[in-house]
């Protein structure tokens, strides 16, 4: 195990255990003040536990008992890094500068530092803003940034809390691509109360729940056979599996679903998944002709109430409509019906 | 239409028409008495009051000792503000308050306080003395009386800032590997860069102007302990022209030194 975790802060109701294997990612999900932050600030180092211990590969980095500190090994000194919601690009540094930061600050020379950070500014497609002060940088951009930044320090463990929540919906599908992409092979906890990033991101998932941890294990598994309230609310997420084609998943019912795909694309022929949620599937009676849109044909099984909205479950994918559209529709049990839903709203990733 | 603006763009919304006439009072009442003292200068024999020897001395040692007292300043209080503004302890608040007492204080008991400590037979002096050092009235004096009230302006704009700022940054720079002191240099200071220079500037306006702390800490020997408001203070009794000559130097001094770091920092 890289990391293992175990902690107890009694004042705030947190007691905590979790572990981590090398090159693996794992998803904290929760609502809010379920106390997922606070198990990222107990491995930052911004947090010391009332009782418990934090351990990255073998090497003790606080471990405290009955309220005493016995072992405390300071931020700087963990390689831990940590992505917070927002960037926090050093507005005086410039692009490079910040992310030659961690390198710099760990000894590096100048040309060596600027080397790895032209590297993995690369790495996120930004090397031709290296010269840009931040301040110049869009919101993606700029947190993209910060993810460059935080890998060019090589930290053992990346710490990533809520890396999208900050930023507008349309360019959080490009992140994700990118972060799906370089946490490959990179020990990693991130924090999120999206399904999608849980999805995408994580090997495994832990769902925290009034800071105890209620279900925990592969992120399918965990997904498609939900125990705690939690996960089964946001849970349901659209999933088609398929081959690729090169411009588009086939299904094995013989439909092509376009969609979002990663940076480095994909080889034809592997078997690829393709993931949108309920809300972006749109139902029809009839089959709607010249649009860029995916449709599959369906029957509906169930209709069911969803907070403000109505989900409708067919034989294969689930819709969530208003309660307006859903009557206006007549949508019943056994009608046949047209989902549709547009390309930019699909993630295809291989399976 | 009423009220044109010259400036375009951004409207002072919520602000009540009527704040302007105090407003204009009030900048009117810290006006009138520079130009008040600007018509009762002899401008026939302004050059030669303020390169008179006694004056130049005393400019010269104002602004060397008020340069020195910034150092201090800075030195000493950089560190306290960081203390004040990140540190978490028992008796923080009380702390705070206690580094605020010598900008309430009156400076002559400022001091009076100094003499106490570091005069021959003050709490350090003594044992200073046996070090051979000898401190009051001397230029180390004025020094000392200078940082003692200068000091409280430095921590309370950098503290200000260092709040502002947050340690986010700080955090972030940390989780990238970098030492609390490679943090300081690279991160927090740079951050904090027009706090701290304001501060600066505030410091040394302060001691520039310093008056009661040093005539009854550091006397007045020329060229040694005398200011340049020591010897306006001096001149008055004797030669009013001189005085109001010095004045306005000290005045046109005070506003350089403003202006100059204005424009670096730009507008606040």
């Amino acid at each position: 195990m890289t990391l293992t975790f175990a902690a107890t802060l009694p004042a705030r109701g947190f007691d905590v255990e979790l572990d981590v294997a090398e090159g693996r990612t794992l998803a904290l999900l929760g609502p809010n003040g379920a106390g997922k932050s606070t198990t990222l600030g107990l491995v930052a180092g911004t947090l010391r536990p009332h009782d418990g211990h934090v351990t990255l590969d073998g090497r003790t980095l606080v471990r405290a008992d009955g309220g005493r500190t016995r072992t405390w090994v300071p931020p700087h000194d963990r390689h831990v890094a940590l992505l917070a919601q927002e960037p926090l690009l050093f507005p005086h540094l410039s692009v490079r500068q910040n992310v030659a930061f961690g390198p710099r600050s760990q000894g590096a020379r100048r040309r060596t530092a600027d080397a790895a950070a032209d590297r993995r500014l690369e790495q996120v497609g930004l090397a031709h803003l290296a010269d840009r002060a931040p301040s110049t940088l869009s919101g993606g951009q700029a947190q993209r940034v910060a993810v460059a930044r935080a890998l060019a320090a090589e930290p053992r463990l990346l710490l990533l809390d809520e890396p999208m929540a900050a930023l507008d919906v349309d360019v959080t599908p490009e992140l994700r691509q990118t972060l799906r992409h370089l946490l490959e092979g990179q020990t990693a906890v991130i924090t999120t109360h999206d399904v999608l990033d849980a999805l995408l991101l994580a090997d495994e998932v832990a769902v925290v729940e009034d800071g105890r941890v209620v279900e925990r294990g592969p992120t399918a598994q965990v997904l498609s056979r939900p125990r705690s309230t939690f996960a089964a609310t946001i849970a349901g997420l659209n999933l088609l599996a398929g081959t690729w084609t090169g411009d588009g998943v086939l299904t094995t019912t013989g439909e092509v679903v376009r969609g979002r795909t990663p940076p480095d694309g994909i080889a034809t022929g592997t078997p690829t998944t393709a993931v949108f949620r309920p809300a972006a599937v749109a139902v029809y009676l009839d089959e709607q002709h010249g649009s860029p849109r995916n449709a599959f044909r369906a029957t509906v099984r169930s209709l069911e109430p969803r907070g403000d909205l109505v989900r409708v479950r067919t034989d294969r994918l689930a819709a969530d409509l208003t309660p307006q559209s859903a009557a206006e529709l007549s949508l019943v049990p056994g009608a046949q019906v047209w989902l549709s839903v547009k390309a930019a709203e699909v993630d295809v990733y291989p399976a | 239409m009423r009220a044109p603006t010259r400036s375009t763009g951004e409207a002072a919304v919520g602000l009540p028409r009527w704040a302007f006439v105090p407003a204009a009072v009030g900048g009117l009442f810290v006006l009138l008495p520079l130009v008040a003292m600007a018509t009762r200068v002899d401008w026939s024999s302004y050059w030669g009051l303020i390169t008179s020897e006694s004056a130049r001395a005393a400019l010269l040692l104002s602004l060397q000792t008020s340069a020195a007292s910034t150092v201090a300043c800075l030195v000493l209080g950089v560190p306290m503000a960081l203390v004040l503004a990140r540190c978490r302890f028992p008796g923080i608040d009380l702390l705070r308050s206690l580094v605020m007492v010598p900008l309430v204080l009156p400076p002559v008991v400022g001091g009076i306080a100094l003499l106490y400590t570091f005069g021959r037979r003050g709490l350090l002096g003594e044992t200073l003395e046996v070090a051979g050092l000898q401190v009051a009235f001397s230029t180390t004096a004025v020094v000392l009386a200078q940082t003692f009230v200068a000091l409280p302006f430095l921590v309370t704009s950098l503290e200000g800032a260092l709040r502002t700022a947050g340690a986010r940054y700080e955090m972030v720079a940390a989780s990238l590997g970098a030492r609390p002191t490679t943090v300081l240099r690279r991160v927090t200071l740079p951050l904090v860069w027009p706090g701290l220079l304001s501060g600066a500037v505030l410091s040394f306006a302060r001691a520039l102007g310093e008056f009661g702390a040093t005539i009854t800490f550091a006397g007045s020997l020329q060229g040694v302990t005398r200011t340049l408001p020591l010897e306006i203070y001096l001149q008055r009794e004797t030669d009013p022209d001189a005085a109001v000559a010095l004045s306005l130097l000290l005045v046109v001094v005070a506003v350089l030194v403003i202006a100059a770091t204005r424009r670096e920092r730009g507008p606040l």
